[in-house]
């Protein structure tokens, strides 16, 4: 980001939260920043659950509230948009690069960096302060610890994850779809899942047939 | 013929070992499926219970029959093109939704709205939360069997409707707030009229309350159900009435002013116990609480611009674009063209919705449209500790619970 296209730059990164923030957990916290007044620290996955516990035990900072977890796929963005961005046609599934120009339309290629982002927001109702935190995951083993151990809030925010944008979240108590059904084949929110792609239908059968019935187990093993 | 001693197993299948002392016949646990469409339950949820007599021994909440896409709906449309969208999350209260996308936005592209719009942005968010408190309240009493408050409640609600289709047009689906201003000023003697309905919903909602809040099986049902402790509450990221009435004083109206709500004065009604009747109190001091805000922001707005002067995104007014040609090809561009106006970044901003912190969460990639579009909806995680509420306790109390849980499967759902 630079300053001519307006963009709000980046001030005092060190926050007296920051500084706390970064006392506390020490090592664990690979970048930090603070952009448009939102503290953010990024955390490398198998960090997740020590970060988590010291951040809600510390009495300094005291989060003990998980307010949302969500993720962010950077398909073929590898730089967090730090750089000239590509244009992403969601329609088409496919990016067109700077420029937009309707008739050159390229796949996307996977970018160094890790592929997703899962996000997760913190606030202290003790204190009241927030704090974002970001972890990396690789598209070849989309899988991070769950802090459902932590704040138990994390066990739906982390199926609904889970369900959209297919990260698995390990030693999680309950981890099934939440929103879709099970035979929904893909992860929607996913860039490479197309807004028009179809899916598998179930079959009706009319008047004098039968469905075909599953059972619905209330815990699956 | 010597009487035959009848085994207790004949005389009763059970046996005997198996009769409880309060002389209760136990039976194996039986599932019941609770929805997805109940006429108890205003809201496609389904929950699956397994029942020991009317006691519930496990419950399993399932939401998602009203998932539609939302956030990937966003990612296609420019910024201006999914505040319609957001009408429907929460659609008793859809001018809160409102509110939240747009500030997040204006957060995310640095603009400053005029102190009018703010003024106007306060009054039309809180009309709107009386309106939803009226309907949570409402919904709830017909639930649990009184007619008669359920029609005095949503009357004072047609009220209010009344008052939001002076604002915006329209009573439900409003579309009121655009990014950097709201879609028009208050109309011609708002505040006299404003006043006057408003009048009208505070008579309204005494005679409910003189209905409701005295009637012995109302509180019945009501008192010492559903309540969780707050560290709970807390734990499981509840927050809004709920949060309130377990004794923990967090509204971001008052912890975290955005808008003009530092300038406002009112108290943050918070309960004791946490069960469904001091949720039910805390909602309807709330209402009370909304209409001294509105009318002090009446009493306070002054005459001035309510869009931002901003021709990255607010769109030039119609009298401009209609007659001179450089705000005619300025609204164009704006409409059909991804312009790549909105710097690259992230935010997150969350408001007091009507059943908490409705926050919206936006990853730009520097072009016209959100790569990112996230909405934190308070039902969704207010809907998680359900099964915890009434695990334990009886079936009929899974009503006045889900009730003042106050779930929308819009929001829920997205």
């Amino acid at each position: 980001m630079d300053a001519k296209d307006g963009t709000p730059r980046e001030q005092e990164s060190m926050t007296p939260l920051m500084e706390k923030v970064l006392r506390e957990l020490g090592d664990l916290v690979i970048e930090h920043h603070r952009e448009r007044g939102d503290d953010r620290i990024h955390v490398a996955r198998h960090d997740i659950l020590a970060a988590a516990r010291v951040l809600r035990d510390s009495p300094q900072l005291g989060f003990d509230m998980l307010l949302d977890v969500t993720a962010i796929d950077y398909l073929g963005q590898p730089d967090g948009f730090r750089q000239q961005p590509r244009i992403w046609d969601a329609n088409r599934t496919v990016m067109r690069q700077a420029q937009p120009s309707r008739h050159r339309l390229t796949i996307p290629e996977p970018g160094p960096l890790p592929r997703f982002a899962v996000v997760y927001h913190l606030l202290s109702t003790r204190l009241i302060h927030r704090l974002r935190i970001k972890c990396r995951v690789p598209a070849d083993d989309p899988a991070l610890p769950s802090v459902t151990s932590v704040w138990p809030g994390a066990n739906w925010l982390e199926r609904e994850t889970y369900d959209l944008y297919g990260i698995r979240f390990t030693n999680h108590p309950d981890l099934r779809r939440i929103y879709l059904y099970d035979e929904f084949v893909g992860h929607p929110l996913r860039k490479d899942y197309g807004k028009h792609d179809e899916q598998p239908v179930q079959e009706y059968v009319g008047p004098g047939g039968t469905l075909p019935r599953r059972p619905l187990p209330l815990r699956p093993e | 013929m010597d009487p035959v001693e009848l085994c207790p197993e004949d005389r009763f299948p059970y046996g005997p070992s198996r009769i409880g002392s309060a002389g209760e016949v136990p039976t194996p646990p039986m599932r019941l499926q609770f929805g997805p469409s109940h006429p108890a339950t205003h809201g496609t949820v389904r929950i699956v219970l397994d029942m020991d007599g009317e006691k519930i021994l496990n419950a399993d909440v399932q939401v998602g029959y009203l998932h539609r896409g939302f956030e990937k709906e966003c990612e296609t449309g420019y910024y201006y093109q999914n505040i319609p969208y957001t009408d429907r999350l929460n659609y008793s209260s859809p001018i809160l939704c409102n509110i939240a996308y747009c500030m997040a936005v204006e957060k995310l592209a640095g603009i400053e709205v005029p102190q009018r719009c703010k003024y106007v942005r306060v009054i039309a968010g809180e009309l709107s939360r009386i309106a939803d408190h009226l309907l949570c309240i409402g919904a709830s009493c017909l639930e649990l069997a009184a007619m008669t408050p359920f029609l005095y409640l949503l009357e004072a609600r047609e009220l209010v409707w009344d008052l939001l289709d002076a604002l915006c047009g329209s009573r439900v689906t409003t579309n009121y707030i655009r990014i950097g201003g709201v879609a028009a000023d208050l109309p011609q003697h708002f505040a006299a009229f404003c006043r006057t309905k408003l009048d009208g919903v505070m008579k309204l909602l005494d005679d409910a309350d003189k209905l409701l809040t005295a009637n012995p099986i109302f509180r019945q049902r009501m008192e010492g159900t559903g309540s969780l402790p707050a560290g709970e509450l807390i734990a499981y990221g509840v927050t809004g009435p709920l949060l309130r009435a377990a004794g923990v004083p967090l509204d971001l109206r008052r912890v975290q002013p955005y808008l003009v709500y530092d300038r406002l004065d009112f108290d943050v009604p918070v309960g004791e116990h946490g069960d469904n009747l001091d949720r039910y109190l805390v909602r309807m001091e709330e209402i009370r609480q909304s209409r001294s805000m509105a009318l002090q922001c009446l009493d306070q707005i002054e005459p001035g611009p309510v869009d931002a002067d901003d021709p990255r995104f607010r769109w030039p007014g119609k009298n401009r674009v209609f007659n001179r040609m450089e705000e005619l090809i300025d609204q164009f561009k704006l409409v059909v063209e991804d312009s790549g106006l909105m710097p690259a970044g992230e935010a997150y901003f969350a408001i007091e919705g009507g059943n908490g912190e409705l926050g919206f969460y936006l990853v730009s990639d520097g072009t016209g449209k959100p790569y990112k579009c996230r909405c934190r909806a308070p039902s969704f995680s207010n809907m998680q500790p359900l099964a915890r509420m009434i695990v334990g306790r009886q079936l009929a109390d899974i009503i006045p619970t889900f009730d003042m849980i106050n779930m929308i499967g819009g929001e829920c759902d997205r």
